[in-house]
């Protein structure tokens, strides 16, 4: 079709070494100065600020963690008050939750997907760009009004009626809702990329069963994204709704129920723990076949694994409402399903078991982190079982059990892969290696503190200790056990201040990467450190699970695309097969726009309603710049 | 590392139709998850229901002509949206333009119409929980429908431009597609908001 | 790990998990340490596990794909194999877990029936007995008998709370337009604590309460007791204060049955004398801590609801005097 019309197009066929690699450089990159980096729309660029921001968010969150356990350190305190430990604790999971585990999940997927699939950029780079600043939005949002004491204080979950108007009459509740808004908006977007990506754009020959692992596991987490995230919006809005224009969703005078908030935060809040721990699966994954130098195990049951803990993960919700008067049988039937989803988990561990026990093994930082988050993991699994019974739950259940409980899950499951990745990708984002003597301080400390922190809470929670308490007093018996929390605690900040050391240290003085430091076996270690701004010069062809073991002497590429315009290969959904060069996005301007007039109307429409109304020409009219071509020429075949 | 070209792809089209082409798969993510928010929003219409036996909650059921006039009209336009979709894998620019231009008329009146629907509701949004929840749900699909509305009318416009290339007539597809679904979509809402209150 | 430091809390207090004094508490204890032996199993062999595979002789081949065949397939079904295992200890466990649950929420239709509103910050407690006369209203201290099942009805008054007494059973919320309900036996005669255990707000953390266990025929005369009216103050410096009581705003918040205080606002003081602890367990109840909390309740419990009254030194001391006297 039409290629008479482009006959004279220069194509990276005609072109070979610097030169093809300088001729796509001009095409691909970001325009420099401040105005060509707000038009980024470079995945890799746009991963960084991702990155950065969603860890800028931890530093905050940690600060806070901080400022409770001082406060809790001792019986009465008075440290701080209860209305700032209320608001410290809410913000501190909302902070945790939204604006640093799904975002940084997210954002090592859009770092990274497109390059472990063999492509230029990710699908939708603009709207990748707006998503960006939507969740940069959100999170300014979140943290100025706590600056200015309007930080919400109900807690991450909350709950109707005390985030009402009548039990909440400041904007405190308001603020939280819509940065729910802020970033489920974020968050979807970066899924459906995460999905058109992973179904369109992998390099030719990559068939469903020669995907990377860390990839098949984002693409689990988008969809598991794109199925929660709509509820939770369905719920802020209605909260919002209520509170605003007094509709009673939440009213239990008028035909509403306090319960339904609860079904809808959790329809959506039990799939979000997968959505944080399922992207720390695929990368524990992809690190332990590097370092054990063989690949995964049972990578078809590792598949089905993810893929049936993400449906498994749909029905447990319920056992968050165990204590709220459900009928006993369907409480008991949610207990079976809860304790299954241990199956898939179990399965998991069990091919990362046999993968160690068959490698051999190279103990460098990444596969500390990840040795640390199996042994971590499981214990927050196995409490998670104990949870999940009725009788248990009813004494455990917003205590301190649970608050142990689910770091265990949470930083053992994701944060500890998470750094691990970090270690990992460091050479592949920066070009420099992180320093492994630093890296074996962060993780033992990181390893001990964490344990000495959280493990006690458990007893604290069985003797008794509620969560959210801003103190307690000296008869309690819970002074000892919270002082060595408070102790581990800050061993644990330690280790992620010399995370932080590391970085800024290595980013100056680190050792030259290389292209593949590691030998590990994906598409990204194919190309430079840092990759080009058209990620590979050619586009691989795949021939194996484990491209770069398969074929460690030279890559199979593939000849063809255009040289002088943004252009990426379509292949088929299963077989990957060509289909088309689709036009990929240039820089633009609009995605920032269209974020600055969304945050307008968003922020607008918690004061009034009308904002409805003069927010919405704004939004449409940057939309249609964002969306308008812009006369060049690949736009306008 | 070095590089061995196993194959040229410069023969491939630039564009591509329905699942060839990323756009329809991006059009189709948002379906799915826009699709999961409107099952959300009927969950919580039935789990009102199921809590509450005076169902409507101090109200009369919404008058049918409204929602029945729309279903009829939403049916009857998947007609020459189906023509317009034709036209557009034909790249038969004269008759996607007049596609355009009645899909965007028919929009306008279904928009009209949801006007009057909202009127005669015969509850408030402040009413009771059942007033909140219906002009949600009837809220968050005139949402769609004015979205897509407006994304036809630019279209539309943009096809008596000179950026009226071929590429365009994908973007026609998916547009087409949309509709589809916003149609799909009211169909149950409709049976649920004016039906279901008079069982 | 978890075996080894378990006996360190095992001696916990009197508001503790593991320290069951009731029949239902007793039985959660035990599906507890059921699911912490199975737990402690699992872990360890999973460690054990991780270790022989991190000490293990490794295969001497460096070459990534250079796999075996029969290890992969032996591999594979070990996996398979530990995957069954997996699935049978889990639905044992749910098994456990709900033969535990039948009996925890067993029902005894002769329980005593007590009626208990969750208030920002305190507890309304009501005896409801079969006739009108004998009902009774009391706060943030439920006395009940031993060896009798109690049934608490829950209700709240305005956001959600959790009732719970870890000593004696788990817990349930307190929900807005919902009537749940909690049945209970204690063991032994005692003092348990218990407390809110879902966030409700500013002071959260200060709602506690006590349920006193006695042996059933104290339990009756303190019920005899507690029906009565309270008696009129004995000295003048109490009569004073039950003037004061009225003429300074208390009893528009609080009721003191046969008194013409009869505010429903605040917890009931008929007996407020007789009580442990005053503001929900936050002090004891002493002539001080009473004056501390009279004289500037926010100083204390920020955020709560009773206002600071002005009141001169001579007109506290004569309100803490009739209060001491409520017994």
């Amino acid at each position: 079709m039409s290629v008479t019309a482009e006959s004279n197009e220069l194509r990276d066929d005609v072109l070979n070494g610097l030169q093809l690699s300088g001729q796509l450089e001009r095409v691909w990159r970001t325009p420099s100065g401040l105005v060509g980096a707000l038009m980024s729309v470079d995945h890799k660029i746009v991963g960084r600020r991702y990155i950065l921001t969603a860890f800028a968010f931890l530093l905050l969150g940690g600060i806070l963690a901080m400022l409770m356990r001082v406060q809790l350190a001792g019986p009465e305190q008075t440290f701080l008050s209860a209305d700032k430990y209320n608001q410290i604790f809410t913000m501190h999971g909302s902070t945790m939750m939204f604006l640093f585990a799904v975002p940084v999940m997210e954002a090592f997927a859009v770092y990274l997907v497109p390059l472990m699939v063999g492509t230029r950029n990710i699908a939708f780079p603009r709207l990748n760009a707006f998503s960006y600043w939507m969740f940069l939005f959100g999170g300014c949002f979140l943290w100025i009004s706590f600056l200015f004491n309007v930080g919400p204080d109900v807690g991450w979950f909350s709950y109707v009626p005390l985030s009402s108007l009548q039990f909440t009459p400041t904007k405190r509740a308001d603020v939280w809702a819509q940065m729910i808004t802020f970033t489920e908006v974020a968050a979807l977007a970066v899924a459906v990329e995460i999905v058109v990506t992973v179904f369109k754009l992998r390099a030719p020959g990559m068939t469903l069963d020669r995907i990377p692992l860390f990839v098949w596991a984002m693409l689990v987490t988008s969809f598991l994204v794109m199925f929660a995230m709509p509820s939770i919006m369905v719920a802020s809005t209605s909260l919002i709704l209520d509170r605003l224009v007094n509709t009673r969703f939440y009213d239990a005078s008028s035909g509403g129920h306090p319960l339904l908030w609860q079904h809808l935060f959790w329809f959506f809040g039990h799939p979000e723990v997968y959505i944080i721990f399922i992207p720390g699966t695929g990368m524990a994954s992809t690190i332990l076949a590097t370092f054990a130098r063989r690949p995964v195990i049972g990578y078809p049951v590792v598949i089905l694994s993810l893929i049936g803990t993400g449906f498994l993960s749909f029905g447990l919700w319920v056992h968050h409402m165990f204590v709220t008067g459900l009928p006993q049988l369907g409480a008991g039937l949610f207990t079976a399903s809860s304790m299954l989803i241990a199956v898939p988990s179990g399965l998991q561990i069990f091919c990362w078991l046999a993968t160690l026990w068959d490698g051999r093994p190279v103990y460098r930082t990444p596969l500390l982190f990840v040795i640390g988050f199996i042994v971590i993991f499981v214990i927050g699994g196995l409490s998670g079982v104990m949870v999940a019974s009725v009788p248990i739950d009813t004494q455990v259940h917003d205590t301190y059990f649970v608050v142990a409980h689910f770091h265990y899950v949470l930083i053992g499951g994701a944060v500890f892969p998470l750094i691990g990745a970090v270690y990992y990708w460091f050479p592949k984002i920066a070009g420099r290696m992180l320093s492994e003597r630093l890296g074996r301080w962060n993780f033992w400390l990181a390893f001990i503190g964490f344990n000495v922190a959280f493990f006690p809470m458990h007893f604290l929670g069985l003797i008794g200790m509620p969560r959210r308490v801003y103190t307690y007093t000296a008869d309690m018996d819970w002074a000892h056990l919270n002082l060595l929390s408070s102790i581990g605690a800050f061993v644990f900040a330690l280790s992620f201040a010399l995370l932080l050391v590391n970085v800024v240290y290595s980013l100056r003085k680190g050792a030259l990467a290389g292209d593949n430091p590691w030998n590990g076996s994906t598409l990204e270690w194919a190309t430079s450190s840092p990759p080009p701004p058209q990620n590979f010069d050619r586009i691989p062809v795949v021939k194996h699970r484990d491209p770069l073991w398969a074929d460690s002497e030279s890559l199979p590429v593939i000849a063809g695309l255009s040289a002088e315009r943004r252009e990426v290969l379509l292949t088929s959904l299963a077989e990957a097969e060509p289909q088309t060069r689709e036009a990929s996005s240039e820089p633009s301007i609009w995605p920032l726009l269209t974020a600055i007039a969304t945050t307008v109307f968003f922020i607008g429409s918690i004061f009034t309603p009308w904002a409805v109304l003069w927010g919405t020409p704004p939004m449409a009219v940057t939309l249609i710049g964002w969306f308008w071509p812009s006369g060049s020429k690949e736009d306008e075949e | 590392m070095r590089q061995t070209i196993v194959r040229n792809v410069a023969e491939l089209p630039t564009y591509g139709y329905g699942p060839r082409s990323g756009p329809w798969w991006g059009a189709m993510g948002f379906m799915a998850l826009e699709g999961m928010g409107f099952a959300i929003a009927v969950g919580t219409y039935l789990y009102l229901y199921a809590i509450d036996p005076n169902w409507p909650i101090g109200a009369a059921p919404p008058d049918l002509w409204p929602g029945t006039t729309e279903a009829v009209v939403y049916l009857l336009s998947i007609i020459p949206n189906e023509i317009t979709n034709r036209a557009a894998y034909r790249q038969d620019l004269a008759k996607v333009r007049t596609g355009l231009v009645v899909m965007s008329l028919i929009g306008i009146a279904l928009l009209v119409l949801r006007g009057f629907e909202f009127a005669h509701l015969n509850t408030r949004w402040d009413n009771s929980a059942y007033g909140s929840i219906v002009w949600l749900i009837l809220g968050l699909h005139t949402t769609h429908l004015a979205t897509d509305v407006g994304d036809t009318v630019v279209l539309a416009v943009l096809m008596f431009t000179r950026h009226a290339k071929p590429r365009r007539f994908s973007d026609v597809t998916d547009n087409v597609f949309y509709w589809n679904f916003v149609v799909l979509a009211w169909l149950p809402l409709y049976a649920l908001l004016d039906w279901v209150p008079r069982l | 790990m978890l075996l080894a430091t378990w006996p360190l809390a095992a001696c916990a207090g009197r508001q503790s998990a593991l320290d069951p004094q009731g029949l239902q508490s007793d039985q959660i204890r035990h599906t507890l340490f059921i699911f912490v032996a199975v737990a402690a199993v699992v872990w360890t062999a999973v460690v054990i596990a991780l270790g022989i595979g991190m000490l293990r002789r490794k295969r001497a081949a460096d070459q990534p794909l250079d796999l075996h065949q029969t290890f992969e397939e032996r591999t594979g079904r070990v996996i398979l194999a530990l995957g069954i295992a997996t699935t049978v200890i889990v639905l044992g466990l749910s098994f456990v877990s709900y033969a535990g649950q039948r009996t925890v929420f067993a029902k005894d239709e002769n329980a005593l029936t007590l009626k208990i509103v969750g208030h920002q910050w305190w507890w309304e407690v009501r005896y409801e007995a079969d006739s009108p006369h004998q009902n009774f209203v009391t706060a943030n201290e439920i006395r009940i008998p031993t060896g009798q099942p109690v049934k608490v009805e829950l209700e709240s008054a305005d956001v959600i709370h959790s009732f719970w007494v870890p000593s004696l059973t788990g817990k349930m919320d307190l929900i807005p337009g919902q009537k749940n309900e909690l049945q209970f036996t204690a063991k032994n005669a005692g003092m348990y604590r218990g407390q809110c255990a879902e966030f409700c707000g500013l002071q959260h953390a200060h709602m506690a309460f006590d349920v006193i266990a006695l042996p059933p025929d104290e339990f009756g005369r303190w019920r005899e007791h507690e029906n009565q009216s309270a008696e009129s103050p004995a000295d003048q410096l109490g009569k004073q204060g039950e003037a004061l009581f009225r003429a300074r705003g208390c009893a528009l918040c609080h009721n003191v049955s046969g008194t013409l205080a009869g505010g429903q606002l605040g917890p009931d003081l008929t007996h407020v004398g007789g009580r442990r602890t005053i503001a929900a367990g936050t002090l004891p109840n002493t002539p001080a801590t009473l004056g501390a909390w009279i004289s500037d309740p926010q100083h204390i419990k920020p955020g709560n609801l009773m206002p600071k009254m002005p009141l001169q030194s001579d007109e506290l001391i004569a309100i803490i005097h009739y209060l001491e006297q409520l017994k």
